[in-house]
């Protein structure tokens, strides 16, 4: 990488005194600098220009003028350089055996190469057959196994359990629940998380599903626009992960509630255990899809601009965490979307209006409701009856 | 039908590149791509060898397995070439490739990947064979005017053998037998899965 930048910056000087070199070459007599104005002074242009001597007589000659000759010297005894052995006789490496060895240890043959490209020093690699059994087999199968896994377990429990309701009935009261802000920057991130989750879905099967259909033509368009949509849209969802960071980090550590809601049963519990504005399975979504989004933009950004990472054995792995990120936040969000959407009535208004029923705050988040409700009485309060502060 | 390979052989090369300005040269390959060049393992140590190396047009080419648009095909001279026009350069060829044969222009977004490029064999794409939409996306098509590869023609010693893949094996082994030393065949276990014996 220094090297090229070396390079680079060694032609762009070289460029300007190569152009003044031809310029000279085409009228010899040309001056080499053109002053724009003739110049005054003792010392100004002109024939017999220079610092003026302060005397008339010459200066001494420099260097010895009578050449001396040295003496020959004696011829210094050398060490007889013996010949090299015939060429059959040469240790020999054999390229199938070397191969072989690289296969079955890992590593690579690599050597010099005379081309500004270093990386292609790497003569043969074959790691990148690892890869392609991870590419073609491990990721489509496993991938299309968890996705579809997922939608037919969605599925089931909606059939069987039906969504949860609002156990009370809804009770017409509304609370507030997330600010335009939040409501906003969730959007933004799910929106783009749809889109990139699309897009990357067709470049892992689209050669399956949906090349037959459309025809390569028509695919390879439809994959250019997504791969576009892909990269730039990173973008929006790597922003509004930090937004999220910022926003509901506090209120995503976790806490003693979390584990009696845990014991209980979780998602699954009889009855509503208490929680706090977010419950533990939120919070293990929040603390996932902040890791896995980080650790896909990281990788996404190493795989979409290659000079950043200019090895191929880190290009595989960068490609290896990218998928398996992408893999498991789908199918997480899935959830996440079922949960959020028909999965649970009342959940849906909170990230849509920003607020929720009383009755829906009071099954799945009473304690952040109590919190709510006593910070509300304490600034409806007249001054005299609030706590000082520090109580 | 034949099948063409390539042969480098290690002993006779100079490592004087002729082959790589040969093939740069008739494809007017771009700036900054090298569909072939010469890696000089144990540099300066006693064993060193220069291998010449470009695609091996692999048997079950790892590249076509990983592509996510199927834009390669195989020819019935069992060369793996690609389409262009289909190429989204997600670089997955690279990643697959044991030889790094494929190589990109950096013109795609944020100075990412462009289309792929690799060596053709000397035999073009998929378009009409050497029509000029055919030069400019993929370079000569030498072997539709019934020559081989030029950087093996090109070759001062001889050391890189293009042509069907018994004709060059033959010739490699008579060789060896004859001077009674040769390093192998490079890349032909990874490429091939076979290795030459003399
Ligand atoms: C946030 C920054 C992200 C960046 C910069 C990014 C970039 C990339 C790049 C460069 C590729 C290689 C394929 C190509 O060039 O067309 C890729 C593939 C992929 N991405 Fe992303 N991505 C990001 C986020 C995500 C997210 C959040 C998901 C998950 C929903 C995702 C899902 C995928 C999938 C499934 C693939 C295909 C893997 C395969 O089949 O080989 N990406 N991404
Ligand atoms: S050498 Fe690389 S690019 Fe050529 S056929 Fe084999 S895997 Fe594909
Ligand atoms: S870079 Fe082009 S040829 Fe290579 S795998 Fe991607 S789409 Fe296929």
């Amino acid at each position: 990488m220094t090297a090229r930048l070396m390079l680079l910056a060694l032609l762009l000087f070289a460029a300007p005194a190569g152009a003044q070199q031809d310029n000279q070459a085409q009228n010899p007599g040309a001056p080499a600098v053109q002053s724009v104005a003739p110049e005054v002074g003792p010392s100004g242009g002109g024939t017999g220009s220079g610092p003026i001597p302060d005397s008339t007589e010459r200066p001494p000659e420099t260097g010895d003028q009578r050449a001396t000759v040295p003496p020959p010297r004696p011829p210094v005894p050398t060490t007889e350089i013996p010949a090299g052995r015939p060429f059959t006789d040469r240790p020999n490496i054999d390229a199938g055996e070397l191969e072989l060895q690289r296969a079955l240890r890992g590593g690579v043959i690599e050597g010099q190469v005379t081309i500004p490209n270093q990386a292609a020093g790497i003569l043969i690699q074959p790691a990148g057959r690892d890869w392609r059994g991870f590419r073609t087999r491990t990721l489509t199968i496993a991938g299309a196994i968890l996705i579809l896994g997922m939608v037919v377990v969605l599925g089931v429990l909606h059939l069987w359990k039906g969504p949860r309701r609002i156990d009370a009935g809804r009770a017409g009261r509304r609370i507030p629940r997330y600010s335009l802000l939040e409501r906003c920057n969730h959007w933004m991130v799910a929106g783009s998380f749809v889109v990139l989750a699309l897009t990357g879905l067709n470049i892992t099967f689209g050669a399956y599903v949906l090349r037959p259909v459309i025809g390569p033509e028509a695919f390879t368009s439809l994959t250019w626009l997504g791969q576009a949509a892909h990269q730039y849209l990173s973008f929006a969802f790597v922003l509004g992960l930090l937004v999220m960071l910022a926003l509901w980090l506090r209120d995503n550590l976790p806490t003693r509630v979390d584990l009696a809601w845990l014991r209980a049963g979780g998602p699954l519990a009889k009855g509503h255990p208490p929680a706090g504005r977010f419950n533990a399975a939120q919070k293990g979504l929040y603390w996932l899809v902040m890791a896995g989004g980080v650790l896909a933009a990281i990788s996404g950004y190493l795989l979409m601009a290659p000079g950043l990472l200019d090895n191929v054995i880190s290009q595989q792995w960068a490609h290896v965490v990218h998928a398996v990120m992408a893999m498991v936040l789908v199918v997480a969000i899935l959830g996440h979307i079922y949960i959020g959407t028909i999965g649970t009535e009342g959940a849906f208004e909170a990230m849509a209006e920003g607020e929720v029923d009383w009755n829906y705050a009071r099954e799945h988040h009473s304690v952040w409701l109590e919190e709510q409700a006593a910070a509300a009485r304490r600034s409806v309060a007249p001054q005299e009856a609030r706590p000082a502060a520090g109580d | 039908m034949a099948r063409m390979k390539f042969l480098c052989d290690a002993d006779r090369c100079i490592e004087c590149n002729a082959c790589v300005t040969a093939c740069k040269n008739e494809h007017e390959v771009p700036w900054g791509i090298n569909r072939r060049r010469v890696v000089t393992i144990n540099d300066g140590k006693p064993g060193e060898r220069s291998i010449s190396m470009a695609c091996m047009h692999c048997t079950d080419a790892p590249c076509a397995a990983v592509c996510p648009v199927s834009c390669f095909y195989g020819t019935v001279d069992g060369l793996v070439l690609h389409d262009k026009d289909l190429c989204i350069g997600c670089g997955y060829c690279f990643y697959a490739c044991p030889f790094g044969a494929p190589q990109y222009p950096r013109v795609g977004n944020f100075g990412g990947r462009g289309k792929m490029d690799k060596c053709t064999y000397c035999a073009g794409g998929p378009q009409q064979d050497n029509t000029a939409v055919e030069y400019i996306q993929y370079g000569a098509n030498r072997l539709a005017e019934g020559k081989l590869p030029l950087c093996a023609e090109m070759c001062s010693t001889k050391a890189l053998l293009a042509g069907d893949g018994d004709i060059i094996a033959g010739i490699y082994k008579e060789r060896v037998q004859r001077r009674g030393f040769g390093s192998g065949a490079w890349g032909w276990r990874t490429a091939y899965g076979e290795t030459i014996t003399a």
